[in-house]
């Protein structure tokens, strides 16, 4: 069968493309899930990851645990302090995934910072997760400026490029973020680290339409929502929430607790069951 | 030698060879862009010379004075010694240099807010300073550790009305004071500047901070021409972030014949976690904004440091100071705690100069190569700042009571 053009980058499947396809088609929007792997190991990651499967997370979203997470507010801080305790490195975190892939297709996103990839070997990096089932990466602390190669080394391998794009990119620089990312664009409603809002950035919308003007790829919008409501305020004006925060907060309050896995899950379901009832924006 | 000091480096993009860059979140990039652009205006802007020069002059009480000392001199019996006197600046360190440059860039972007991290506390005292001084509003982020073993400038700092934040994250010290300020900025950067203290951080830091500390190298030029009529032989300098070392050396790095050796916190000894000295246990990674020498372990986490001294204590080294030592340009070693101590006593009893525990390290190195120097030789050590902050801790270390 000859590789499907995808863009400017070909390849044979990717999951979150699929995926993203798939929402278009049945007029839906996507829920993309961040929690912090190895929290509160990394068994439980893989319990979480099937169940948010069974109740449709479009992506996941798994932050591997860094030392100095500099982009992350406290809750996502601590997570990835829990995640190191629990002997969390990004070697384990691929080889768990792999046990994911045993089962599941659902799309992951591997969200990291590029001293752990450097470390590991930068293609050696990219050609494992691809092996392990990973269909893309958020290098946090890697903007376009300084990815030479890596867009190429990303392709060949299959795997999408998710780009930020922050309340302060200029029109200018969303024209080259939008050019450069693959499978959607993450635009970070407001500034600052990660972490749970009381209420959501009103600029969203506008934001959003500019980025659309711009590029087809879908645009998924997180930093800050944390429950049902929020969650389908943002996501009339995108095709896709990211929750991140407000999951993490249930896995440390709960990490522990036998039901951890249907406690987080329905909460889950909940933030899902809110933005599968938004009306789709016309075409 | 090939020419080594160029207006190429860094390139463009803040790279010095495979060093440097711009690692950092979308959120901050554009600022970031809009600094450098800024800063560059700033340098063909004859007005913000003229005022740089004139509170360096006025306010800091610049030029410092470079100090033949002759007591340490010829106790050593080897080379001539000159102190860069930078511990008699105002606020009793070079950071006051670059807080002033930095706080003149701010003023210019209409920011009305200013962070900064610190370790020994110096930095932050001299951001404070200059903020008091131009009215804009302060926080410095501190390790819960430093703030307790330089408790001296935490008062210091919040006498001149900066707010203080003790960071409890990590081992407390330094580079989570760091991971802390750029939280701040990253949500606070259309009203804030953040004043990076040292050579170090995403593009333009690096080139910024050199720039506004080579006035040290720069003078300490002139000065030793119109004393000795020739050249040093030896420039050494302590290497935390590595601004106080850029900065004399900078001016040099042209001048073949001057040798320059920047000397690293060797903490309790070169074993994991019990040191920061970058150069002799680090590889290379990412951290903090720029690609340089790291310590980290096989997965690529930060590694734990250990120095009796708060400002070297930080497990990245400026990614100029990498580049120098690629070229072989400069040398890096590294002094153990208690040599740093013994240099900081043996300087305060010859030379009745009592440095900062940072630039200890630095005499410790003097203290090591002079004696095997010819009396014709000549050495510059940047005293880069005093040691009122540190007595209380090397009392205790030295074991002085008080008179009962």
């Amino acid at each position: 069968m000859p590789p499907v053009l995808l863009g400017h980058f070909s390849q044979l499947m990717n999951r979150i493309i699929e995926r993203f396809a798939r929402l278009k088609q049945r007029g839906e929007k996507g829920l993309v899930v961040y929690i912090g792997a190895g929290d509160p190991d990394l068994e439980a990651t893989r319990q979480l990851a099937l169940a948010f499967d069974e109740v449709g997370v479009d992506v996941l979203e798994l932050g591997v645990p860094f030392s100095d997470p500099l982009a992350d507010g406290l809750v996502n801080q601590l997570a990835a302090q829990r995640g190191l305790e629990s002997g969390t490195t990004p070697v384990k975190v691929l080889e768990t995934i792999t046990r994911i892939r045993a089962t599941s297709s659902v799309p992951i996103v591997l969200y990291i910072y590029f001293n752990l990839l450097h470390r590991h070997g930068f293609q050696k990096f990219i050609q494992d997760a691809a092996r392990a089932g990973v269909d893309g990466l958020l290098v946090l602390d890697l903007p376009p400026e300084e990815s030479e190669n890596y867009e190429t080394m990303m392709a060949d391998a299959g795997l999408c490029v998710i780009y930020l794009v922050a309340p302060t990119t200029p029109e200018d620089r969303i024209a080259l973020i939008v050019k450069r990312g693959t499978g959607f664009i993450y635009y970070v409603s407001r500034e600052g680290v990660t972490g749970m809002q009381a209420k959501v950035a009103d600029t969203i919308a506008a934001r959003t339409a500019q980025i659309r003007a711009h590029t087809d790829l879908p645009i998924a919008v997180g930093f800050g929502i944390s429950n049902p409501e929020q969650a389908r305020t943002v996501a009339a004006s995108a095709e896709a929430i990211v929750v991140g925060s407000a999951i993490v907060n249930q896995i440390a309050r709960h990490g522990r607790d036998a039901d951890l896995v249907p406690r987080v899950t329905a909460f889950v379901k909940s933030l899902g069951d809110a933005i599968k009832s938004t009306t789709p924006p016309p075409a | 030698m090939s020419v080594i000091a160029s207006e190429t480096l860094p390139d463009a993009n803040g790279h010095f060879g495979p060093y440097g860059g711009r690692y950092v979140p979308e959120t901050l990039m554009h600022p970031l862009q809009e600094l450098e652009q800024e800063y560059f205006r700033s340098q063909h802007d004859p007005e913000f010379q003229r005022e740089l020069e004139y509170y360096l002059r006025e306010f800091c009480g610049r030029p410092t004075p470079l100090y033949f000392a002759e007591r340490l001199t010829r106790e050593l019996g080897g080379a001539k010694i000159y102190l860069k006197r930078e511990d008699l600046l105002h606020t009793g360190a070079h950071k006051i240099n670059n807080a002033i440059g930095q706080i003149l860039l701010a003023k210019r972007m209409g920011k009305t807010r200013i962070i900064a991290e610190t370790g020994a506390g110096q930095h932050g005292v001299a951001t404070a300073t200059v903020s008091a001084m131009f009215g804009l509003q302060c926080v410095i982020y501190m390790g819960a550790v430093d703030c307790e073993r330089q408790a001296l400038n935490v008062f210091r700092m919040k006498m001149l009305g900066a707010e203080v934040v003790s960071v409890k994250a990590g081992q407390k010290t330094l580079k989570e004071a760091v991971n802390e300020a750029m939280r701040d900025w990253v949500t606070n950067v259309r009203s804030t500047h953040y004043i990076l203290g040292t050579a170090y951080g995403a593009h333009p830091y690096p080139l910024m901070v050199r720039n506004f500390q080579r006035v040290i190298g720069d003078e300490a030029r002139r000065q030793i021409l119109e004393q000795e009529e020739r050249l040093p032989d030896l420039l050494i300098a302590c290497v935390g972030g590595g601004s106080n070392a850029i900065g004399l050396f900078y001016p040099f790095l042209n001048d073949p014949a001057v040798r320059m050796v920047g000397v690293e916190a060797g903490g309790l000894g070169i074993e994991p976690e019990k040191h920061a000295a970058r150069f002799q246990g680090g590889s290379l990674g990412v951290l903090q904004g720029t690609r340089s020498y790291i310590l980290q372990d096989e997965s690529g986490q930060i590694q734990l440091t250990h120095s009796v001294s708060a400002g070297l204590d930080y497990a990245a080294v400026g990614p100029e100071h990498a580049w120098l030592r690629d070229q072989s340009r400069v040398d890096y070693t590294y002094a153990t705690d208690d040599r740093a101590l013994e240099a900081f006593v043996k300087l305060a009893r010859l030379e009745g100069i009592i440095p900062a525990l940072e630039s200890s390290h630095a005499v410790a190195e003097v203290i090591r190569r002079a004696p095997s120097m010819s009396p014709e030789e000549l050495i510059i050590v940047n005293l880069s700042g005093r040691g009122d902050k540190d007595v209380e801790q090397a009392a205790r270390k030295l074991g002085l009571q008080m008179p009962a």
